[in-house]
């Protein structure tokens, strides 16, 4: 699935959700024959509505399907989904899956400085994730088939309000992670050499893309005040134009060079910051994730070891047996689910990040086009014939 | 414009070849350390034959450029004498050294004071000047002989004269507009240099970001396998372009340079009208004098006293000169100095025009090749970038 930034332009919103999908099954095309031919569930996150009751005021997304499989009763969906209302169905999925690798959603609103909840680039930048988020769960080979995402789909408000109460209770949830945490806090005997290597790496690679995300603001940053003095720069051009006869044509022709620089930078950082920066740091999210997995591994591992001592200890107990069997099968259940869903992940992981350097590429050898064929044709109109001519000699020498 | 064969530049090559550290004593008696730069020269006509003599040289230090200057400006008011490179560095970004030790500094420098020296001796009028020619030909005694000519003393009444206010009633009006056009010039320019040196600064820190890119990247590498390679390589292009920014700025320095050198020269030209302004100030006044000297004499002669002049009743009470001789004395004086006032008038004009040529020449030539340099700029730019997304493919 490629990066969607179409939304952002304002373009008016199509009626039903199967001409909205259609728009993003178009892009969905890029990707490559084989995704798009294979994908039979198409989901579109947008249309953001607040909604104001007596004791809050929340964000509304629609939230549109378009699917082929059997296991759904009609082929197009649309519903309205709130925040709460993903993270509900994240958490299910990965209280089902606790070794399966759940993408992560966009974080809960933090309070940096004069950001609103409300403010319209945070809700643009969320329902992107949230987009995303869906997508990628769709894409995944068993959390796509969740009961609790086909639920989250395709029920109406008050239809989800009933399924969401029929969950484990808060208690019992409670219950579990005392137990876990319990039992890993007498640690692992030793971990498996793979889940080793695996915890390095994610540990590694949870530096790395933090690093990248922060290196990537900081030229974000660079480069909008680098474009703030471009702004003060073509003025004085111009203005000096205005004073002179012979070299008022040159100077015009550095002002508009300028200009074309300045509108080139504009899209730079545009690209940056709606492209690469969500791209790195939904990867630094994707690493917590992964930490939480580790853990939870980890912890089944745990769990089975105390109550296999416990039971080695003590005489044989038809019960005591039973349950170190279940725990043993489960261990291994969540191992081999964590190593099938680790080179899944990878291979999106490099899929996804391989594309936004691509793309970002891309965008910084088009600005370099861009102004250069400016330069190249401000010099044509501006300079003499025997000017020209040296300039071409001088490109013929050293270009 | 230039008469064949008629400058020192045609019989003589220049050049200033090196610039070294000395140390001694200044006039405080304080050890200090100072750069001296060495000027070379050749009779032409022993190059044209393809001889290879040896230059002649000396060692100059920048001071002693200044003195030269200073007495070329005072002994040639109508001139607009070609400026020196800065005394101290201006218009800086933060990286380049304001320090006056610095040797990109010093080596900016020797090429602005070799370019001082060719401007001088290729003009039509001062590069016939002795103390011009003493200066590149006798190493010591220079000095002596410089201020033997006693221009110190018309230097500081010179001084005097540009910074006084004064109300010139007739001006001639090119030279009003060209004065208007100096300011302006002055104006524009240093506003360009200080807008330039910002936005220099700002490039600078987005390309020397990106070599931490080259950093991460290369750690990174070193955690995946299939990613590695492309990740290494995309690092080092990443490395590249942080590093590029450092030839691109100092090239644009020397066009920087081209600009201050304008810059500078936008001074000089004010300088020869506010010298006209002076002439004319001194031709009205004399002017004045003449007028108010037929008033008394008819006052005295009708007996009516319009205006009171202490100068009138001493002369009346004491009999000085006789009126008619004064008078006389006094129109001669006002001859004179509108001669002067005419003699500048033509003589600054003919160089102004020759500035003017010279100005639009040099600034075509310095704007062309800032397009050059943007162009070859672009051109690293599409080059790294390319690369780069030809190591991210092999992601």
């Amino acid at each position: 699935m490629t990066w969607n930034t179409s939304l952002a332009d304002g373009s008016p919103m199509p009626n039903s959700p199967s001409s909205l999908v259609n728009q993003y099954r178009l892009e969905d095309d890029d990707e490559g024959q084989k995704d798009a031919n294979t994908k039979d569930i198409f989901i579109a996150v947008d249309n953001p509505e607040s909604q104001v009751t007596a004791i809050e005021t929340f964000i509304m997304y629609r939230v549109a399907t378009r699917t082929t499989r059997s296991e759904f009763d009609s082929s197009e969906y649309e519903v309205r989904r709130r925040y709460q209302d993903f993270l509900w169905l994240r958490s299910r999925l990965e209280d089902n899956h606790p070794t399966l690798i759940v993408h992560p959603l966009p974080e809960k609103f933090v309070m940096k400085g004069m950001v609103e909840r409300f403010n319209e680039d945070f809700i643009e930048t969320r329902r992107k994730a949230l987009h995303r988020f869906l997508n990628k769960i769709s894409e995944h080979p068993i959390l796509s088939y969740s009961q609790h995402f086909k639920v989250f789909l395709t029920a109406q408000v008050s239809d989800l309000a009933s399924h969401k109460k029929q969950g484990p209770g808060f208690l019992s949830r409670m219950g579990e992670t005392v137990r876990a945490v319990a039992n890993s806090v007498r640690g692992l005997r030793s971990r498996p050499e793979e889940f080793a290597v695996m915890q390095e790496y994610v540990e590694d690679f949870s530096n790395k893309m933090c690093s990248m995300d922060k290196v990537t603001q900081r030229i974000v940053k660079e480069q909008r005040e680098y474009l703030e003095e471009l702004k003060q720069y073509s003025p004085t051009y111009a203005q000096w134009a205005d004073l002179e006869e012979e070299l008022a044509d040159p100077l015009k022709g550095v002002v508009s060079c300028v200009v074309q620089c300045s509108k080139e930078s504009e899209e730079q950082i545009h690209h940056l910051s709606e492209v690469l920066v969500p791209a790195l740091h939904e990867y630094v999210l994707c690493a917590e994730t992964l930490k939480a997995v580790m853990r939870r591994r980890d912890n089944i591992q745990a769990e089975f070891e105390a109550k296999n001592e416990a039971l080695l200890s003590r005489k044989v107990d038809q019960e005591a047996v039973k349950e170190v069997d279940g725990l043993a099968d489960r261990m291994e259940q969540a191992n081999n689910a964590l190593k099938g869903d680790w080179s899944r992940w990878q291979h999106s992981m490099r899929t996804d990040l391989r594309s936004v350097f691509i793309s970002t590429a891309e965008k910084n050898v088009e600005y370099y086009e861009k102004v250069r064929q400016r330069e190249i044709s401000a010099s044509d109109s501006n300079f003499t014939h025997t000017e020209k001519t040296q300039t071409e000699l001088l490109f013929l020498f050293f270009f | 414009m230039v008469e064949e064969g008629s400058t020192l530049l045609r019989r003589m090559e220049i050049c200033v070849a090196e610039a070294e550290k000395r140390s001694g004593k200044n006039a405080m008696s304080m050890q200090e350390t100072f750069t001296v730069y060495l000027i070379e020269t050749r009779p032409m006509d022993a190059v044209a034959e393809g001889h290879n003599p040896a230059p002649d040289c000396l060692w100059r230090r920048y001071s002693e450029f200044e003195l030269l200057r200073n007495y070329l400006i005072v002994t040639y008011p109508y001139i607009v004498v070609p400026p020196l490179p800065e005394k101290r560095a201006e218009f800086v970004w933060h990286k380049l050294s304001a320090d006056n030790m610095d040797p990109d500094f010093v080596e900016r420098r020797r090429v602005g004071l070799e370019n001082f020296l060719l401007r001088v001796a290729s003009h039509p009028v001062l590069s016939n000047d002795k103390i011009l020619y003493h200066f590149l030909t006798e190493e010591h005694g220079w000095k002596e002989v410089v201020y033997e000519t006693g221009f110190q003393a018309k230097a500081d009444s010179r001084l005097r004269a540009l910074s006084a206010t004064f109300r010139v009633r007739n001006p001639d009006k090119r030279f009003m507009e060209m004065k208007h056009y100096s300011d302006e010039l002055q104006s524009h320019t240093s506003q360009l240099l200080r807008a330039r040196a910002r936005v220099a600064d700002r490039l600078y820190g987005v390309y020397k970001v990106h070599g931490n890119y080259g950093r991460v990247f290369s750690e990174w590498s070193a955690i995946e396998r299939e990613m590695g390679d492309g990740l290494q390589s995309a690092g080092h292009h990443m490395d590249a372009y942080a590093a590029s920014i450092d030839d691109i700025l100092e090239e644009e320095e020397h066009y920087a340079d081209q600009l201050k050198e304008y810059l500078s020269y936008a001074e000089a030209l004010r300088a020869v009208c506010r010298k006209h302004e002076l002439t004319q100030f001194e031709l009205e006044m004399a002017s004045q004098d003449l007028i108010s000297k037929k008033q008394q004499r008819e006052e005295l002669s009708t007996g009516i006293v319009r205006t009171f002049s202490f100068k009138g009743m001493t002369n009346k009470l004491f009999g000085q000169e006789a009126p008619e001789q004064r008078e006389a004395r006094l129109k001669l004086l006002e001859d004179l100095i509108a001669e002067v006032v005419k003699a500048h008038i033509e003589r600054a004009w003919v160089d102004i025009q020759r500035f003017k040529e010279q100005k639009d020449k040099d600034l075509r030539e310095a704007l062309i090749s800032y397009a050059v340099m943007q162009i070859s700029m672009c051109k690293k730019g599409i080059q790294v970038w390319s690369n780069a997304k030809e190591c991210f493919l092999k992601m």
